[in-house]
């Protein structure tokens, strides 16, 4: 997941492995850069193939719109509440009040120790037995309250990464903490977090693949459906594998292009 | 307040403070008063605590023990609005701590909108007074990173200004200052002090001190070794450390 430097610690060397996809950096702009190839030779198939082979290909790409719609709902709808409760989970890791502390910091660390499948299978089939939920609600339940712990530690990161004269020059005003935090610290905040926020809704747009193991029609799941009944196996999952990588390559080119802007711009 | 006392002339009042962070003594049994009007200056080798001392003031830090009161009202009450008597307690940073996300006239505007809660035409009206007072009125809808640090530390004395403090803390205001933008910095705090600010400076300005202060208060190591007039203490200190000091640093 993507990491926020923490202020402080500052560790001899430090390597960078980002587990989403692949960042482009702007600085290699050259016509055959990595991501170009990737991305246009993607999307190139992904528009070329049901024009040279309209057997099958056009067929399946009738079938996967839907799916991209529930992938997307799934994925937007998620990294909305997992914003909410990583704000306050960040918050909460934050807070000088030690009940809140050690809640959120449970939490965090319950919830990043277990495989997102498994919390998965146990909102559904194992929580299921008490509360039935519906399929799409306990993946988008799912989804958000496993990346809403990751999203704390963006925000506690974010939050941390803000100088600390900044708190006590509202604090010197007047202001009240929480004051301070709404009015100085989480605008600030906000800036620094956008790019690792942008690199999680990237790897939840990815994840959210999961969801069609509990029957929820996204875009994996509908590709898999054609392939059941066509037994077009290699066919089905290639459209779907490069409409994933379409979308997101084209992500993080945006998440780049943001950094990119908040680095020079500083504002 | 319950301890108010009025009895006194005095602003600030630093009654036997000590302040340790762990087992650092960083302010050891410090006693300090400024009375209204009067600016007093506090020099002292590094790590002697004149920051410590002066973040008591407006409890930035909390005092291990000992009392301050500010304008009678005792800062050092645990049960105390602090926040209170820091909207009486102005404070200039060395690093400025602009807020970079907000306009020049935002920053001036933010304390006296969102704390005292005025009228939004009214505080941004007093802002550009403010700022032109510290002569930066073309500057309102400058970002602190597209001004000077002279500039910035003008723009957070304004800041400070604009919540109408009865006393004003400034520590190290120009150390993080290049050279030329030094005076800009220095007039406008002289002028501050000529209008009757009460202000407790950390500074090693030596002409400001001889200009403005009333008061030079040197320290070392925790304690407050020598006060006296700028002339007492710059031209003949009574101490062997204050003497060793100045020789340091002039
Ligand atoms: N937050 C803190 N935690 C621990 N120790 C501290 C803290 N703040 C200050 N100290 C220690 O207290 C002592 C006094 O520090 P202080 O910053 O008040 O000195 P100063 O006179 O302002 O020095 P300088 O001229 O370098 O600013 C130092 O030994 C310092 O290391
Ligand atoms: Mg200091």
């Amino acid at each position: 997941m993507a990491a926020v430097d923490q202020p402080g610690t500052k560790p001899e060397t430090r390597i960078t492995v980002s587990d989403g996809a692949l960042i482009p950096d702007r600085a290699e702009g050259s016509l055959l850069s990595a991501w170009r190839i990737s991305f246009y030779g993607a999307l190139g198939l992904v528009v070329l193939l049901p024009i040279i082979s309209p057997h099958p290909y056009r067929e399946i790409m009738r079938y996967l719109p839907d799916g991209i719609l529930r992938t997307f709902q799934v994925t937007l709808i998620s990294i909305f509440f997992a914003l909410i409760i990583g704000l306050f989970t960040g918050l909460g890791r934050i807070s000088r009040n030690i009940l809140i502390n050690r809640i959120s910091t449970i939490y965090v660390e319950v919830i990043r120790g277990i495989p997102l499948l498994v919390q998965l299978f146990y909102i559904y089939f194992a929580l299921g037995r008490f509360l039935s939920l519906d399929r799409l609600v306990a993946a988008i339940l799912a989804m958000s309250v496993c990346y809403g712990a990751y999203m704390g530690e963006i925000f506690r990161a974010g939050i941390q990464a803000v100088p600390k004269g900044q708190m006590e020059a509202a604090l010197a005003i007047g202001m009240s903490r929480s004051q301070a935090l709404r009015l100085v610290i989480l605008p600030q905040t906000a800036r620094i977090i956008l790019p690792p926020i942008g690199n999680e809704f990237i790897a939840l747009l990815k994840d959210s693949s999961l969801v069609s193991i509990v029957a929820v029609s996204d875009l994996l799941r509908r590709g898999r459906e054609y392939a059941a009944t066509t037994f077009l196996y290699f066919e089905a999952y290639t459209m779907v594998a490069l409409i994933y990588l379409v979308f997101t390559l084209f992500f993080s080119k945006l998440v780049a292009i943001m950094e990119e802007r908040l680095n020079t711009h500083g504002r | 307040m319950a301890d108010k006392d009025s009895a006194t002339p005095s602003r600030i009042r630093i009654e036997k403070v000590s302040k340790s962070f762990g087992s650092v003594e960083a302010v050891r049994n410090a006693s300090l008063t400024v009375n209204a009007g009067e600016v007093v200056l506090i020099i002292g080798p590094s790590g002697s605590g004149k920051s410590t001392l002066l973040r008591c003031v407006n409890r930035l830090e909390t005092a291990t023990s000992g009392e301050i009161y500010v304008d009678g009202d005792r800062v050092t009450d645990p049960q105390g609005n602090i926040r209170q008597i820091r909207e009486e307690v102005g404070m200039v940073f060395q690093s400025f701590n602009l807020f970079p996300h907000l306009t020049a006239l935002d920053n001036i505007a933010l304390g006296p909108r969102k704390v005292k809660g005025l009228p939004r035409e009214h505080c941004y009206e007093q802002a550009r007074a403010l700022l032109a007072r510290v002569g930066l009125a073309d500057k309102e809808k400058s970002y602190p990173d597209q001004l000077s640090g002279g500039q910035q530390q003008r723009v957070a004395i304004a800041r400070a200004l604009a919540m109408e403090p009865k006393v004003m803390l400034f520590d190290e205001p120009t150390s993080a200052l290049d050279p030329e933008m030094i005076k800009e910095v220095l007039d406008v705090m002289l002028q501050l002090a000529r209008e009757g600010m009460t202000m407790l400076v950390v500074s090693h300005e030596m002409g400001f001190a001889r200009a403005a202060a009333d008061l030079v208060v040197f320290m070392d190591n925790g304690e407050i070794i020598e006060t006296g007039t700028p002339a007492d203490v710059f031209d003949s200190p009574r101490e062997e450390r204050t003497k060793r000091f100045l020789d340091h640093i002039l």
